[in-house]
């Protein structure tokens, strides 16, 4: 009787507790957004929308606008997916289906152990080692290839300094890769074997097991790997600050030009915004990553119900 | 039986949990630019074995200094830009000038030696604002006839960080150029019209040993350590000074030190030997204070460091300040009150 009564207290506490807990977060996230808004207020107020699409960031005459750093963001976060996904794909079945036994603890450990290398290691590493080599070999050859392509062309043109927005997503990319593989070996690998053996058995190829019965069954983790990749993306600051060039004016299309991210900005100049409208409009950028943050995740949410929905029908 | 023991104990601890305390009220902190901390830190580490005070200095950033002594939570700030008296006086601080430094311009030029190019400040605004590309530009060429420019493109790097190496290196440019006044202006970050941008000293150096053709400013002391090639620069008096303790000195004693709250900027000074692009980093204190004795404390400590710091300046290849301007200073401080209306500073 009394053990009852003691279990239904402790349900009591620990689904308070949990709760409050859950509610912190809420709580946390309403206070950032909160406080944001308020630090950012007198940019908000001083350039309304035209902040957003105003492409000028020329703190003496205090003329304020988050085009550049919204676009180097977008940017260099969609280099680092287009070239982060396929291959983190590629290593997680690899993973999982063909390696030997043998190889797959080491190789496992040695992408998890990556994901923990500070940003600030690539970023240095960027600089000093990757970004000459970029430039002596990979620029000149985008440049003699892709960059005589009609349209896309324009992308890889200019001076191959190592240096811009295409450095910048590419070591994005680096750093990206051992998030997103090592999530998706790790629902790849939660596929049930049956299901696995039973396409096996009807004759089915390794791909066409991974593409029909794997990647079906998981998507939902492998579109929380991308996205986990993503977010790492958007806010990541130090690698990109030493590889972007950090430059507020637009000079055109080309991704071998210097650009500027948000959060590489906010890294390098928030500590000397002397005057109010430049601290509150580097407040207001941050304000934007936060929202930018938040369309990614729903819209990836979206996405995962739309797929929902399509193989309900299917089935 | 006991129980006195005890007591004493507790009284020990807490008699001995209070001695820190009373130890760090003769604690100064500072807080601002980073420019001048390495300085700040070894005069910092010789004032304390020479008195047992302990200075501690947190290189925030100028920007950041100055809000920190504006809220108090500080006993000096440092920063590299100085304030206007307007702007001194709303906050109600004084400022007051610690240490000069040099800029210079550093180059990737393979085959071309260290100071053998020569730059006008005219030329030099006309590269950074983007107009002149190439080494081989006929304004270049008519400054260097006996060097063998090469037909490259001018890599521009500048600072992506804010600091107030930017801002006294976009002084000088809106000195000597009209149009960088009108376009760009001055300030600790700038929309620069071309060019890569480094973080930090650091990162600007690290840009311009790599990339080839580049152009770069920053502080001397990284051009000396880095063995970097610099240019020299035509001064106000038309001549090509080497950038060097003795030009950087030659500005600082050229320089009307008498306007109010120091505000002096020491680019493109007029002196014959003085290096154009020269800075003093400044110190701000409350103008009154409601913490009269870590006012004083923080003031005793430039004292000592205006006289036996010299040495250790030169060493990392900034300049002291002039004798004439340390009495000057001396003299500023008497207007430092508390909050009752008495002078804080009573030494000379």
């Amino acid at each position: 009787m009394s053990s009852t009564r003691q279990g239904k207290l402790g349900d009591w506490v620990f689904f308070n507790l949990t709760r409050f807990f859950a509610l912190f977060v809420l709580l946390m996230l309403g206070g950032t957004v909160a406080s944001l808004v308020h630090g950012a207020w007198p940019a908000i107020e001083r350039f309304g929308w035209g902040f957003l699409w105003s492409g000028e960031w020329n703190p003496p005459m205090e003329r304020f606008g988050a085009l550049i750093p919204i676009y180097g963001t977008l940017a260099t976060s969609l280099i680092a997916l287009i070239i982060a996904v396929p291959v983190s794909f590629g290593i997680a079945i690899f993973l999982t289906e063909m390696a030997p036994a043998w190889l797959k603890r080491p190789l496992g450990i040695a992408i998890e152990l990556l994901a923990g290398v500070p940003s600030i290691v690539y970023g240095m590493w960027g600089l000093l080692v990757f970004s000459p080599v970029f430039a002596n070999y990979a620029q000149p050859m985008l440049a003699a290839t892709l960059g005589k392509l009609p349209l896309i062309g324009e992308l890889f043109s200019g001076p191959a300094l190592g240096i811009g927005i295409l450095s910048a997503g590419v070591v994005l990319a680096i750093m990206t890769i051992p998030f997103i593989a090592s999530v998706m070996r790790d629902v790849f690998d939660v596929t049930p074997p049956m299901l696995k053996e039973s396409a096996y058995g009807l004759g089915a190829t390794t791909w066409e097991v991974v593409w029909h019965v794997v990647l079906p069954y998981t998507r939902v983790g492998v579109i929380g790997g991308v996205m986990l990749g993503l977010g790492r993306a958007l806010g990541e600051t130090m690698a990109v600050t030493f590889l972007i060039g950090n430059m507020n004016v637009f000079g055109g299309f080309s991704l071998f030009l210097p650009g500027n991210s948000i959060a590489s900005a906010l890294a390098n100049e928030f500590a000397e915004a002397d005057s109010p409208i430049y601290a509150a409009s580097l407040i207001e950028l941050g304000l934007i990553l936060f929202f930018i943050t938040f369309v990614v995740l729903s819209l990836s949410k979206l996405l995962l119900m739309q797929l929902s929905r399509q193989s309900g029908r299917e089935t | 039986m006991n129980f006195p023991d005890f007591r004493n104990i507790v009284a020990t601890t807490f008699v001995a949990a209070l001695l820190p305390l009373s130890a760090q009220a003769a604690d100064i902190t500072g807080a601002g630019a980073t420019f001048p901390a390495p300085i700040y830190g070894k005069w910092a580490e010789a004032y304390q074995k020479a008195t047992g005070n302990k200075i501690n200095y947190q290189s925030i950033g100028s920007g950041g200094g100055i809000k920190q002594i504006v809220a108090k939570t500080v006993d000096f700030g440092a920063s590299d830009m100085p304030l206007k008296q307007e702007e001194l006086d709303k906050q109600g601080l004084m400022q007051f000038p610690a240490v000069i430094g040099g800029e210079v311009l550093v180059y990737n030029l393979p085959g071309i030696k260290s100071g053998e190019i020569r730059l006008t400040g005219a030329v030099l605004a006309d590269i950074f604002l983007g107009k002149i590309v190439k080494w081989n530009d006929k304004a270049l060429a008519e400054l260097n006839p006996k060097v063998a420019l090469p037909d490259q493109a001018i890599a521009v790097v500048r600072r992506s960080d804010g600091s107030g190496t930017t801002f006294i290196f976009t002084n000088y440019l809106s000195k000597v150029s009209p149009e960088w006044k009108t376009k760009v202006g001055e300030g600790t970050a700038v929309q620069w019209p071309v060019g890569l941008g480094g973080k930090g000293n650091e990162g600007v150096s690290a840009f311009v040993q790599r990339i080839p053709g580049s152009l770069g400013y920053v502080e001397y002391a990284y051009a000396k350590q880095g063995k970097m090639s610099y240019t020299l620069l035509q001064n106000a008096a038309g001549n090509f000074p080497q950038p060097d303790d003795s030009a950087f000195k030659a500005a600082a004693v050229g320089a009307d030190w008498t306007k109010s709250a120091f505000y002096e900027i020491l680019t493109n000074e007029p002196g014959k030997d003085a290096w154009p692009i020269t800075g003093a980093t400044f110190i701000l204190v409350p103008k009154v204070s409601n913490k009269p004795a870590q006012t004083l404390e923080s003031l005793k400590f430039f004292e000592w460091a205006y006289k036996n710091g010299a040495k250790m300046a030169t060493d990392l290849d900034y300049v002291p300040l002039p004798d004439a301007l340390v009495k000057l200073i001396h003299t500023s401080w008497s207007n430092i009150k508390d909050v009752s209306g008495k002078p804080v500073w009573t030494g000379k």
